[in-house]
């Protein structure tokens, strides 16, 4: 059964995908890029990664599509034509495309327990997580702990993308940018009666999801990437109604800036405090007296330093967008 | 009595299942574009309303029905509310609302 629903949604993924190339309007082009992550989202649900489609279902099907929309109100709605051949482009993507089928022939079967990678150092991570850190979810365990060094990366590269989006789009504005303040003509969809209903009924709702699947973490799918992205998706289904002064009156601009920054400093001030106890550098087990409550709060900081720099970044992304939009 | 409700939510899937069908033909056939949009607006309001009931009736009484029942309400108050938005939009940029004889007239020409 999973083999045909794997089958089933990767045809439909390329159909998808070779849909996404062709088609020369780009509005088009973002919805079939909304569809393919949501399809995405269920090939990872089918593989069991289920913390990976819930990150891919907010992030790819959700937020993506509202800042690509946002995009999109900026430029043309249809992509300009090329009429010249590029032969180069295409060998290349030959050449590559061949190269990838030919590496596949080496790779082991799907949930192959002889695989490589179940083999180096998943054991041990499967047989030790409830010895140290004692929590039931093993993906938790081992980004917050165990690889706490790639999620503080993975943290920062997020950090990054976000101020490097801020001085692309703020560039043009200069010093005003920081005190713009969208106009008050702009309520969004709010005169629709119906949406505004709605969303005034599913936006706690959302917002409560999210904090639940950020707390739930350790017991279950969740944590802070994917509560970061659902409580900021709440908030961008606000803006979207409501108008964007709306959104920025619940949560300022400033605000948005200190949760990106002070997410990542969470994180590292952690592992920094992990250092002056006593022990290594992100190792949580120094924290408190007993070392598996120790590494339980220093899982429970980082990622609420995750999750917090996650939904300032996208937010902020999404109002860097938007205020250009208003130009 | 589990024959009873293990046949019941059989026919709440199939004819949940039929007008998921019957929505897609007609978002396939259907002349223009408000009648597609009430088609495909089946799927969501009326094959939600019969397939989750389906599959909590399969679940029993268990956390897993509990979900299902917030989904449920979850898809019943979006998914009407994004086939109005659908509509307001293609209204507001300027679609009107055709005569459906003409355009049944003339759908071979068109599509």
């Amino acid at each position: 059964m999973i083999i045909v629903s794997g089958i089933f949604l990767l045809t439909l993924l390329a159909i998808i995908a070779v849909a996404i190339v062709r088609t020369k309007n780009l509005f088009v082009a973002v919805m079939l890029t909304s569809i393919f992550s949501l399809l995405m989202a269920a090939n990872f649900f089918i593989l069991d990664a289920a913390d990976v489609a819930l990150t891919e279902a907010a992030v790819g099907a959700g937020v993506t599509t509202v800042i690509f929309l946002s995009a999109l109100s900026l430029t043309a709605e249809r992509e300009r034509s090329i009429t010249r051949k590029r032969y180069l482009a295409i060998f290349v993507v030959v050449v590559t495309t061949l190269v990838l089928i030919y590496a596949t022939f080496d790779k082991p079967r799907l949930g192959d327990p002889q695989a490589p990678v179940h083999q180096h150092v998943a054991p041990w991570y499967l047989e030790k997580t409830p010895e140290f850190i004692g929590i039931p979810n093993v993906v938790t365990a081992v980004l917050g702990s165990f690889r706490g060094y790639d999620t503080l990366g993975e943290v920062f590269v997020v950090f990054t993308a976000c101020i490097g989006v801020l001085f692309l789009l703020g560039s043009r504005r200069g010093p005003e940018y920081a005190v713009y303040e969208p106009s008050p003509g702009n309520t969004g969809l709010s005169h629709h009666l119906i949406p505004k209903v709605v969303s005034r009924l599913l936006v706690p709702f959302i917002v409560l999801f999210g904090l639940y699947v950020q707390f739930h973490g350790e017991y279950g799918p969740g944590g802070g990437f994917q509560a970061g992205s659902i409580v900021a998706a709440g908030i961008i289904l606000h803006a979207l109604i409501e108008g964007e002064a709306a959104a920025l009156a619940a949560v300022p601009r400033a605000a948005l800036l200190g949760m990106v920054v002070g997410g990542a400093m969470l994180y590292g001030l952690v592992g920094l405090a992990g250092l002056v106890l006593g022990g290594n550098f992100l190792d949580y087990s120094v924290l408190l007296s007993d070392p598996i409550a120790g590494q339980q709060l220093g899982i429970l900081l980082i990622e609420a330093g995750v999750g917090v720099t996650v939904c300032g970044a996208i937010l902020l992304i999404f109002h860097a967008f938007a205020a250009r939009e208003l130009v | 009595m589990a024959g009873v409700i293990d046949g019941l939510s059989w026919i709440l899937l199939s004819v949940g299942g039929m007008f998921v069908f019957i929505g897609g033909v007609g978002t396939l056939r259907l002349p223009n574009f408000y009648t597609r949009m009430h088609a495909a607006s089946l799927t969501d309001s009326m094959a939600t309303l019969l397939i989750l009931p389906g599959i909590m009736l399969q679940a029993g009484w268990s956390l897993a029905t509990i979900k299902l029942l917030a989904i449920l309400v979850f898809l019943l108050l979006t998914g009407p509310t994004a086939s109005y938005a659908l509509a307001n939009a293609a209204l507001l940029s300027g679609m009107k609302p055709e005569e459906s004889r003409q355009t049944v007239g003339d759908k071979t020409s068109a599509s």
